[in-house]
């Protein structure tokens, strides 16, 4: 049996996005800048994927870049931005709780000029307005603060936050990492007043290597990479066609039915929360009613370390998470549960389970019944 | 400059009398195998008491010397070039050539040391060093000749080509692999087990492993890195065949069974009985580790001590007084050391004490044991038998 519950890590491909990747890769191969029939059919691809983006966001076509990724995504805007406005001024503002694709990032920029302020978060996990509202100054020009938190799903206040900064002052630029909100929530970031919002291929179901982001049309900004003068020459290199194609395919197929599925995902959720609270010193983090994203839970189990934890459940094939699995490589403390206030004792016992449309109530009481049999024998031996 | 050849110089098997040319053997089999998967084609025979390496056509220089400096027993490597035999002026010629490419600073020292395979050459080896060393005097003013300490040791060998050398790179020194018999190497995900198989096998002896696993508490990527770690000491000794062990049964019992104090004293105890009986099974003569004296609470004396009561083969501890940064060294060298620092759980660590005993009594341990005594025949039996079994290389 393999139950995936890491989905937030990445998601299972769908398979009509395999076909049209393998498609695109063995008989649309052409070079979308050749001039050749070859390229025009390779180019439509690239039209077709935008415009299925274009329409989920409701934005205009051309205002949709590709990337490599969430990553290079939260890169091209954040450093991008930066360095196209920084005569405006040299401030930047962001929460403490980013991925590392924001936050080493905006360490870069420390070291390039910039001031950053941190925005800290509330026990919910959510960012402080308070604290975005004081930070605001005549010296900022750019806010970025994540849609979904990677790490226990806590939602942002995305439209109060857009409201704070455009009323402070209309041409501060606002990012939004939504990596783990696109394909959960629909989202319009014009309508809402965000003027960058970068998304990933393979957290909804489709391709790794490849991203999007979203740039406003009246923002401006200076590419990261140099080369032929592709996308508008805001990034350049030969488009990822069959990635990109993929990409389209996925976003159309996520928000099919999105309501249905989100709804299968938060039922599951609360069954696997009320399950879970049958095992005495086990805590979710941060909130855990409508308000948080569907797809997310973090669960701290004391007495237990969340490696040890991970491989037992990995050996009766159940899939998961410590922490987040991004940063998880080194078993680093995460510093968003630090963050939010969690005790010393779940720092390094927490476990991330994250769904997917795909994940079915068998799976959701498998994993509980393996939890009940296996942490009452794991909390017999530990470390003194 | 292009080089056809490589001359090889082997030290201490010059010396082994009779047995030398099983030692011979031995090195050319072992270079043999560390060439294979070079690109160009090698043909490597002994000539006159020398070993060479001749390049037939195109090959990957960089390559070629890299895999032969892992090759214990050579001593140097010298990069040779063949010109053919048309008359002595235009040796001359090719001489002063080969100093000119080799050494664009002219302002040093040098000597001409030619041998004459070919006897029937009309020159003896006096009058070739003399005039080739004047010839290049003649094209170079500013170099000069020290017969005693010369910077440039210019060889010469005459035979149906001949051969020209200057440079020795030096060789890992060392005997050849499979000149001593087989060890079985404890091998962790630690600095120092990789060093302790790379300096016992430096002295011909063949590796075999035993790595403990205990799944959950350690991962798979732990092992993966073992398996890293075993490739790239293999690179030295050759395959590695590695056993993989399933601790975590026997771990868990001695938790349950032993005071918690004693439990990595214990375990140690158990890990060698495992390992030594893998070592008989294939004929291995002895235990490797990487223990080196004080370096944490299982290292001291008593508890050497204590661990090596259960041997019965000898246990070779190569860096038994090395310090820390002395073995990081050698691992750098060998390039083991970014693997090993890589920070996944080993099974050493997973449950030890907050204050394990440091100077463990092997009576008071032997008695902790018997505490074991109704189970641990039977999970010994299990965990040598679920045994996972990998050759690396």
């Amino acid at each position: 049996m393999e139950i995936y519950l890491d989905n937030s890590a990445t998601t299972k491909c769908y398979e009509c996005v395999r076909d049209i990747v393998g498609k695109v890769m063995c008989e649309d191969y052409g070079n979308p800048s050749s001039m050749h029939r070859k390229g025009v059919e390779a180019e439509q691809y690239i039209k077709e994927a935008k415009e299925i983006i274009a329409k989920a966001m409701k934005v205009q076509e051309k205002e949709i870049f590709f990337t490599s990724g969430g990553t290079e995504s939260d890169n091209l805007a954040l450093i991008g931005a930066a360095r196209a406005n920084h005569r405006a001024g040299r401030h930047l503002i962001t929460s403490s709780i980013e991925h590392p694709a924001i936050l080493n990032t905006m360490h870069y920029l420390e070291e390039e000029g910039f001031r950053v302020t941190y925005l800290p978060v509330d026990a919910e996990g959510k960012v402080k307005l308070s604290a975005l509202q004081e930070a605001l100054c005549e010296e900022t020009i750019l806010v970025s603060i994540m849609y979904v938190n990677n790490e226990m799903g806590a939602v942002q206040p995305i439209e109060e936050a857009a409201r704070i900064i455009k009323g402070y002052n209309n041409k501060i630029l606002f990012h939004v990492d939504a990596v783990q909100g696109f394909g959960k929530y629909r989202i319009y970031p014009k309508r809402i007043g965000v003027d960058m919002m970068s998304v990933s291929g393979h957290k909804i179901h489709g391709p790794k290597g490849i991203g999007a982001l979203y740039i406003n049309e009246k923002v401006k900004i200076h590419p990261i990479i140099f080369g032929g003068e592709q996308q508008k020459n805001i990034r350049s290199g030969t488009e990822n066609v069959p990635g990109i194609a993929g990409l389209g395919r996925a976003v159309k197929e996520i928000y099919t039915d999105l309501d249905e599925k989100t709804a299968k995902m938060r039922a599951l959720k609360n069954r696997f929360i009320e399950g879970i609270q049958k095992i005495d010193d086990v805590v979710i983090h941060g909130v855990t009613d409508e308000t948080s994203a569907p797809h997310i839970i973090s669960v701290g189990v004391a007495g237990i370390r969340s490696e040890v934890l991970l491989h037992t459940l990995e050996d009766k094939g159940i899939y998961v998470s410590s922490g987040s699995a991004c940063a998880s490589n080194h078993p680093a403390i995460s510093g968003v549960l630090k963050g939010i206030g969690v005790k010393k004792e779940y720092l390094d016992a927490t476990l991330r389970f994250s769904l997917s449309e795909f994940t079915t109530e068998e799976e959701i009481d498998y994993t509980l019944e393996t939890l009940y049999n296996c942490v009452p024998m794991l909390r017999r031996y530990t470390r003194h | 400059m292009i080089f056809h050849a490589f001359l090889i110089k082997y030290g201490e098997i010059g010396i082994k009398g009779k047995n030398r040319y099983l030692f011979e053997d031995a090195l050319i089999r072992q270079m043999r195998y560390a060439l294979k998967d070079v690109d160009g084609t090698f043909d490597i025979h002994k000539s006159q008491g020398r070993i060479y390496v001749e390049c037939e056509g195109e090959y990957d220089y960089e390559e070629t010397v890299a895999s032969l400096k892992r090759v214990f027993g050579i001593v140097g490597i010298c990069p040779v070039v063949h010109v053919e035999d048309q008359g002595f002026e235009q040796l001359k010629k090719d001489v002063v050539d080969y100093m000119d490419q080799m050494y664009p600073n002219k302002n040093t020292t040098f000597k001409v040391e030619a041998r004459r395979g070919k006897k029937s050459y009309p020159k003896n080896s006096m009058e070739i060093n003399c005039d080739l060393g004047e010839a290049i005097l003649e094209a170079f003013p500013e170099i000069k000749v020290d017969v005693h300490k010369p910077e440039i040791k210019l060889n010469i060998e005459i035979r149906e080509q001949i051969y020209i050398y200057s440079e020795i790179i030096p060789g890992p020194g060392g005997m050849p692999v499979g000149t001593n018999g087989k060890a079985m190497l404890l091998l962790s995900g630690g600095i120092d087990s990789p060093v302790a198989g790379y300096m016992i096998s430096k002295r011909g002896v063949g590796l075999e492993a035993t790595y403990f696993h205990a799944p959950p508490y350690t991962s798979e990527r732990a092992k993966q890195k073992v398996i890293d770690l075993a490739k790239l000491v293999a690179k030295y000794s050759g395959p590695i065949k590695l056993h993989i062990v399933n601790f975590t049964d026997i771990q868990l019992y001695i938790y349950d069974k032993c005071p918690h104090d004693e439990l990595t004293i214990i375990m140690r105890r158990y890990m060698m009985k495992i390992a030594e009986h893998f070592a008989k099974e294939s004929g291995c003569l002895g235990l490797i580790t990487g223990e080196s004296i004080g370096q944490v609470a299982s290292q001291t004396m008593q508890s050497l001590a204590a661990t090596n009561d259960v041997c019965t083969l000898p246990v070779y501890r190569p860096v038994i007084g090395f310090d820390k940064q002395e073995i990081v060294e050698i691992a750098e060298k060998i390039d083991t050391y970014e693997t090993s620092i890589l920070p996944f759980e080993d099974c050493c660590t997973i449950f030890v004490a907050k204050h394990p005993v440091t100077k463990p009594n092997i009576n008071v341990i032997r008695r902790s044991e018997e505490n074991l005594a109704e189970k641990i025949d039977e999970l010994f039996e299990a965990a040598v038998n679920t045994v996972e079994t990998i050759v690396v290389k």
